[in-house]
């Protein structure tokens, strides 16, 4: 009997302890908003602008993606007949649309251009693209270049951007390896 | 073992002189007061004669020729105060005699026949020092998987979380001297911030039996523990020095230990490693390095009636992961995947670039117990622990060598319990805890948050005991209630919170609306129960026979509901859900086993069955203007989990010993009726070493270790490749062919002067130097797993 009430004292003693103890834990509540966050270096717009070399209308062709790669949304591109049998300067822009003005993004990779190469992929009516610009080692860049339609048709224009390739390369993605910042297809008409 | 000793006794007993009629037996059996554990090794001495006699692993001891009458018996156990016990002696007599085993605050950790066990009725096992030792310059990760059951989720070699029996992650609890480890397990690539070299012990618990430790353990619990420390003036030491030829590196690792009689201690650990570039038996896996520091101190009074404990550790790691697995888009993994060779191979390096690693554990704690006499011992704990991480990856411009994450998760616990451990029969222990915790993303990455910034609370209660319902039989029990809350903030995109239907079931929680991003505060409440029961129960033949059954819930991790958007490390998009619940275990396991000295084997078959199971997989591609992504979801489902672990060992000679293992796991979706997503493969081990005490305690053993090919997978899923401008397989879930790889250790010890002691050893890991690829290490897109490795071991312990 004595030792049972000992027992019970104790247990009184050691909850008392404990949750004295717990009560100790208090939380503080600051609720200030974090800040919002945009996400810097996101390229939201490719600009391709082709300008036929004899002179006439410039020929423009966009890739916008507003939500970003975060985003579900699909890039929405808009593009414009090339003629035909006609070559044009090319020049491509990237811009993050998502700040006010507009980040060009383009001047980073000119910085910094011997790490980087733009790849353009052609089918059916355009006939090809070649370098205009260069690296500091020789290496072709591709911010700018020229490109060459055939007859009638339809074709399509791909457009990538590596980061960080193997440099020389034979042109080909697969041997330029590296990390891919830019990867879009324009299907258009020739006409 | 009983024999020699019943043997041991007949030879005390043969000084005796025999009087007419003293032909008498007493059969004794020594156990502990508080948890009826048998005592081994007790002394027991009859008073007034030379007699003198030793408990066996059992506990059990025999007194032959005894006369009729009183004798009083002295016994003495080095972890036990010595008691004085009359016997009656009529006839041949039986006596049960208890000891207080309440000095093992205060002695080392004396190696006898049973070590303590965490629970009763659950699987359990632990990797002592030496074995650990052999691990100094790995992880955590891979010694544990010397233990039947447990694997492993590799990014690379330096990247190892564990899984028990097919679980891991947030499922799995890693308990660091007591403290639960909070450091953002939730990810995939977030390995445990432990120095595998301040553990001297651990411990895997599989399942959520060890209900004191959490209710949420679904895949198990690891526990690391020191050493303890002795009641004495004395001062010991060790220092460990490993070289490791692939990564062409090591590390070293030194700890010293300072105590005195009246209780008082300090113990201080250090340890540094730096490896270069890893290498697979082709080619160097470029941008594998890593460098890690880890440093702790411990000081404190232990005394019987009460006492004290202050711990401060510090870890930091900064690992290189490797460049190839950097990649833009789902054209670059479609090419990784089918080229041989990772895509970037440079030449050997200790520089660590970009993507890389960086984290930062400190981990403080204060621990006070007191005993109360006829009642038990209350322990109390505070421990406050911040983890710091830093994820950098290859980036542009101004942002270059800005890191693209930087979470700091900062968590305090206030805890208590009572052990009561006065009544013969049960024991009961019973505890409250109390959690706060903090997760600030900093906004200066420049990348939107992975894991928002959020307060998370949590409070629980628990309840256990144990009953010895016979000598040969205990029952436990327990429950256990945990609440949590989390008060989240947390930007969205516009078109995602509408993607995901939350602008349907959430719009009440959106706090502003910034145009392309919504700010929202989720506050979830989370009621979870667990609970525990088993029985463990001793054949006389040696055999014991375990059966338990858990009921564990587990509420979602910040990984599970906020993920939101492209994981640059991983190049895919990972979404998480709001609307995810907590997942509820219920698991039952038994186990039989032996273990004689000749001979041993044990059998653990389990099954979990998961409501609510929260997983993770690939379900198609999303477009952006950097190409398509592979979109991974969280979703939740009915899943079980069936498998055993079986294991058995033959000492052949007093030299040579084998030792074979197998593991298996079987994972279902039962609502697609399908396979489950990374689950382990069957893993078949079979060790020979061969031990010669007198060669310097030389010892040498040949490992060889067979893994299966994973033939239960989720079928892949077809995406659109831009650059094919087509729809092709994209071969993520084909997990690889089987491999068989070959390890060799070996080690002698030299005993030098003042007790002083030398070990070296060798290591081969990897020894034909097998070119494989593991479905668990998500490198494996990319490139072969390490080739073979050379390790020398050098240890002075003083």
């Amino acid at each position: 009997m004595i030792k049972r009430n000992t027992i019970l004292k104790n247990i009184k003693k050691v909850s008392l302890i404990a949750f004295s103890s717990i009560a100790l834990i208090s939380c503080s509540d600051d609720d200030d908003a974090p800040e919002e966050q945009n996400e810097e270096e996101v390229i939201t717009t490719v600009i391709v602008k082709l300008t036929p070399q004899g002179g006439g209308t410039a020929v423009t062709l966009t890739s916008k993606d507003d939500d970003g790669a975060d985003g579900p949304n699909a890039p929405v591109i808009s593009v414009e007949s090339l003629a035909a049998n006609t070559t044009y300067n090319g020049t491509i822009t990237l811009l993050n649309e998502t700040e006010s003005p507009a980040e060009d993004i383009t001047l980073e990779v000119e910085e910094e251009d011997d790490e980087h190469q733009f790849f353009y992929t052609v089918s059916g009516s355009i006939s090809g693209t070649d370098y205009t610009d260069m690296d500091e080692d020789g290496n072709p860049v591709g911010i700018t270049f020229t490109l060459s339609t055939g007859d009638a048709g339809n074709a399509t224009l791909g457009v990538t951007l590596r980061h960080e390739p193997k440099k020389p390369n034979d042109g080909s993605l697969a041997d330029a390896g590296g990390s891919t910042d830019v990867d879009q297809t324009f299907s258009l008409e020739v006409e | 073992m009983r024999y020699t000793l019943t043997i041991l006794c007949i030879i005390v007993c043969q000084s005796f002189v025999f009087s007419q009629d003293c032909s008498n037996i007493l059969l004794g059996e020594v156990i502990d007061f508080h948890d009826k554990e048998p005592l081994a090794d007790a002394i027991i001495q009859v008073r007034g004669n030379k007699k003198q006699v030793y408990s066996d692993e059992f506990g059990k001891f025999t007194l032959k020729n005894l006369c009729n009458g009183i004798i009083e018996l002295e016994i003495s156990h080095p972890e036990c105060s010595t008691r004085f016990v009359t016997v009656e002696i009529y006839g041949n007599t039986h006596k049960k005699i208890t000891l207080e085993h309440h000095l093992e605050e205060l002695n080392e950790v004396k190696v006898t026949g049973s070590t303590i066990k965490e629970t009763n009725s659950a699987q359990e096992k632990t990797i002592k020092t030496e074995e650990l030792e052999r691990f100094g310059s790995n992880n955590l990760g891979d010694a544990l998987k010397q233990i039947n059951g447990v694997s492993s989720l590799n990014t690379g070699s330096n990247i190892v979380k564990p899984i028990i029996q097919g679980l891991g992650g947030s499922r799995v609890l890693i308990l660091n001297n007591g403290t639960r480890m909070q450091d953002m397990e939730w990810g995939a690539e977030h390995a445990p911030n432990i120095d595998i070299n301040a553990a001297n012990k651990v411990t895997v618990v599989k399942g959520a039996a060890a209900l004191k430790y959490g209710g949420d353990a679904i895949g198990g619990i690891i526990l690391l523990d020191q050493n303890r420390i002795p009641k004495k003036d004395t001062i010991y030491g060790k220092t460990l020095i490993n070289g490791v030829s692939n990564g062409r590196g090591g590390n070293i690792s030194t700890e010293l230990t300072k105590a005195y009689e009246n209780g008082f201690y300090i113990k201080g650990q250090a340890s540094y490693k730096k490896l270069g570039d890893a290498e697979a038996p082709n080619y160097i896996l470029s941008n594998t390095g890593v460098s890690q520091f880890g440093a702790s101190i411990d000081f404190g009074k232990l005394g019987f009636e009460s006492g004290w404990s202050t711990h401060y550790s510090y870890f930091d790691t900064n690992i290189g992961i490797l460049s190839a697995s950097h990649i833009g888009n789902v054209d670059d993994l479609i090419t990784a995947i089918n080229s041989d060779e990772p895509s970037k191979i440079s030449d050997f390096t200790y520089n660590i670039k970009e993507p890389r690693q960086h984290v930062k554990h400190h981990l403080g704690k204060l621990k006070y117990y007191k005993r109360f006499e006829g009642l038990g011992k209350l322990n109390l704990q505070y421990d406050i622990q911040q983890n710091h991480r830093f994820e950098y990856d290859i980036r542009v411009g101004d942002d270059k060598g800005k890191a693209s994450l930087d979470l700091k998760l900062t968590t305090q616990t206030l805890a208590a319990d009572i052990n009561i451990d006065a009544f013969e029969k049960q024991k009961f222990s019973f505890g409250i805890l109390g959690r706060y915790q903090e997760n600030f993303p900093n906004p200066e990455t420049g990348v939107r948050r992975l894991i928002p910034d959020y307060e998370k609370v949590d409070f629980g209660v628990f309840a256990t005991t144990e009953y010895k319902f016979s000598d040969a039989t205990t029952l436990d029990a327990g429950i256990r209630y945990d609440y949590s809350k989390i008060d989240a903030q947390k930007f969205y995109i516009t078109s995602r919170w509408e993607e995901r239907g939350y602008d349907e079931d959430y719009s009440d929680i959106v706090v502003s609306d910034r145009g392309t991003q919504l700010l929202v505060n989720p506050k979830f409440n989370y009621h979870n129960f667990s609970a525990s029961a088993g029985l463990k129960h001793r054949f006389s033949n040696e055999n014991q026979f375990r059966f338990n059954y858990s009921l564990a819930q587990r509420a979602p991790n910040p990984a599970e509901l906020f993920s939101d958007g492209l994981h640059h490390s991983a190049a895919r998009i990972e979404l998480g859900d709001l609307r995810i619940k907590s997942e509820t275990s219920h698991r039952i396991s038994a186990s039989l086993g032996k273990n004689s000295y000749t001979w041993g084997y044990e059998i653990e078959p389990y099954l979990n069955l998961i409501k609510d199971f929260i997983l993770i997989e690939p379900t198609g591609i999303e477009f952006s203007l950097r190409g398509a992504f592979p979109v991974w979801e969280y979703r939740q489902t009915n899943a079980s989990l069936l498998g055993v672990d079986a294991s058995i060992f033959n000492n052949w000679t007093n030299n040579w010993r084998t030792d074979h293992k197998f593991s298996i796991v079987k994972g279902k979706d039962k609502t697609k009726n399908e396979a489950l997503i990374n689950i382990p493969s069957a893993r078949l081990q079979n060790q020979i070493t061969f031990t010669k005490q007198e060669w310097n305690n030389f010892n040498i053993s040949l490992q060889s270790e067979y893994v299966f090919k994973q033939n239960e997978y989720i079928d892949n899923i077809m995406v659109y490749s831009p650059q094919q401008d087509q729809e092709v397989e994209l071969d993520i879930n084909t997990p690889p062919s089987a491999y068989h790889l070959l390890k060799l250790d070996s080690e002698i010890k030299l005993n030098l002067k003042n007790s002083k002691a030398l070990t070296v050893g060798l290591g081969i890991t990897n020894l034909l130097n097998t070119e494989y690829r593991d479905y668990l290490n998500r490198q494996r897109y990319f490139t072969d797993d390490l080739g073979r490795s050379f390790t020398l071991r050098l240890k002075l312990n003083y």
